[in-house]
């Protein structure tokens, strides 16, 4: 699947080290990438294994300190620029004074489109995401799995072809993490976009991705990757087929691996 | 009903026991001065006879509350407001200093904040001043103020208002810091992902999440306006405001008139820190606020 399609995300002996008041932090080391379009990849380890670096260094929210990254064959900092991917934090991070469809349209006012046209693209994200309905509310009046959904909507309005994940649903109970796995999945069935995912959960990842990325901490580095042999149409009963758990057993093993390396 | 329970009840049954002490000290405090009158005129009072009778004297050390009170009310409710006796008449010409005074500092809070937050040398270099300002004992400033605007041929509600300014920018330029650094790390990263200008995430995030330290700050701020303002009547031998009032109660030891001229400056502080509080709480439910 990568060799095929054209490069959204390439890194190359990609390195990032922190300069703490302990010394130095290696948060990634050596990491080597390509993703391609339309793929879905999950990145997955232990906590300090640099996945979220991983993915705010594609971000551009950080600099690496060796190696080279690019993001649609630019440069991470020139695809920001241009505004390349939608970028969906931990939290919601909804702005408290602003009403759902006005936070939706946050990056189209940014972007300075005109009136008519973030109303059209804010109703068309919030149908996808099926928070049509609730454009006057304030982010207080929903629960947190609505919230969550709001927030996706804010990074699709710009129609970014690459999105950006950083465990999104690691503060919701499961059942809400279920639903939204489902409907994240078609979401991507019908756009077609790239989506890097960040997360800890062996299921979430197996589930949703067509690619998982096993890292180990200390220092961050990819431990193993998996291309997943699941079909892109997944009903959540998939979960219990041997395919299924073939792969969720690769990716613990990976895990393990990774961590039996310093213990 | 439940405001009543929680917030009347507590509320008047301290301000019953702060009455009840301050009639027995009131009793305490003017009886030698009474014991003395009786004494030289040859009389002697019974104790029921010594109480009612320390409880209304014309310039008593310690007025009794109803003394204040009937005073308030006359000189309040009873006068002409045009007269220069009235409590209106001299609130008002205080409120009005604080009032531009609080204006002038609250801006110049924002601006000074503004350019903190947005300039590291400002940061380094006016945040310490700023702190110094507060340490110089206001007494000692106003005298100067008023005296050196009054050179420049500057008087009246300008260098009153300079002084409640003085005393008002700095709550406001302390809070307006602090909300305006008060935004979300993931906020400012969510800008960044927009690749926002710095006005952009100026306007769009800063100043909407600095909004409640505003008026957290302004309600401070103003009540230090009111101070400023009635400190910066008593160097000037101004002839109307609170101030003036208490100054002037203080030369004659009309102590009843300074009681009086005291409680109409807590009313007026009580008043204005409630209507920033009120104007807060509007804004709060317009940027949609959770009702409490």
């Amino acid at each position: 699947m990568t060799g095929t399609s054209p490069a959204v995300v390439a890194a190359s002996k990609l390195g990032l080290t922190f300069q703490t008041n302990d010394g130095p932090v290696q948060a990634l080391s050596n990491v080597d990438l390509t993703i391609g379009k339309g793929e879905f990849v999950s990145f997955i380890g232990p906590s300090g294994c640099g996945k979220t670096t991983l993915l705010r260094v594609i971000a551009d929210l950080e600099k690496p300190t060796s190696g080279t990254i690019s993001v649609n064959g630019m440069t991470a900092e020139q695809a920001r620029e241009k505004r390349a991917y939608g970028y969906v934090f931990q939290a919601a991070a909804l702005f408290p004074w602003r009403t759902i469809e006005r936070n939706v349209g946050l990056p189209l006012e940014i972007m300075g489109l005109s009136k008519a046209e973030q109303g059209e693209r804010i109703k068309r994200t919030l149908e996808l995401v099926n928070l049509s309905g609730f454009e006057k509310k304030y982010p207080w009046q929903l629960s947190g799995g609505m919230q969550q959904r709001a927030s996706i909507a804010r990074a699709l309005a710009f129609d970014a072809d690459l999105l950006l994940m950083d465990e999104p649903f690691g503060a919701l109970d499961e059942i809400v993490r279920d639903h939204l796995n489902e409907q994240l999945l078609e979401l991507w069935g019908r756009t077609n976009k790239t989506i890097c995912f960040v997360t800890h959960s062996i299921p979430e990842a197996v589930y949703l991705s067509t690619r998982i990325v096993v890292m180990s901490p200390r220092p961050g580095r990819v431990s193993d990757i998996i291309e997943s042999t699941l079909p892109r149409e997944r009903p959540l009963d998939i979960r219990e087929t041997p395919e299924f758990l073939a792969i969720a057993a690769r990716v613990r093993d990976g895990l393990r691996a990774g961590h039996s390396y310093d213990d | 009903m439940d405001t009543f329970r929680d917030k009347l009840i507590p509320v008047t049954s301290i301000l019953a026991g702060v009455v009840v002490l301050w009639y027995v000290f009131a009793v305490i405090l003017n009886a030698p001065f009474q014991r003395d009158l009786d004494r030289r005129a040859g009389e002697t009072s019974t104790f029921s006879e010594l109480i009612g009778k320390t409880l209304s004297q014309p310039k008593p050390t310690l007025p009794a509350p109803h003394q204040v009170a009937v005073n308030f009310f006359e000189n309040t409710f009873l006068r002409p407001i045009t007269s220069n006796r009235s409590l209106v008449y001299n609130a008002w010409v205080t409120l009005s200093s604080t009032l531009l005074g609080f204006a002038f500092g609250t801006a110049l809070g924002i601006i000074i904040a503004v350019g903190i937050v947005h300039v590291a040398t400002l940061d380094r270099s006016l945040m310490p001043w700023i702190i110094a300002s507060q340490t110089i004992p206001i007494l000692a400033v106003a005298p100067m103020i008023i005296v050196v605007l009054g050179a420049i041929g500057i008087s009246g509600l300008i260098p009153k208002a300079m002084i409640s300014t003085y005393l008002s920018f700095f709550p406001v330029t302390v809070g307006m810091v602090k909300g305006l650094r008060s935004p979300e790390i993931m906020h400012l990263d969510l800008m960044h992902t927009y690749n926002a200008s710095r006005a952009q995430t100026f306007w769009r995030l800063r100043v909407p999440a600095s909004v409640p330290f505003l008026f957290t700050s302004m309600k401070v701020a103003v009540a230090a306006s009111l101070v400023g303002a009635i400190v910066g009547e008593l160097p000037t031998g101004a002839v109307a405001g609170i101030g003036a009032k208490l100054l002037a109660g203080a030369y004659y030891s009309q102590s009843i008139d300074i009681w009086s001229a005291l409680v109409a400056g807590s009313v007026v502080a009580a008043l204005l820190v409630m209507v920033v509080g009120i104007a807060g709480r509007l804004v709060d439910r317009a940027m949609g606020g959770r009702p409490a």
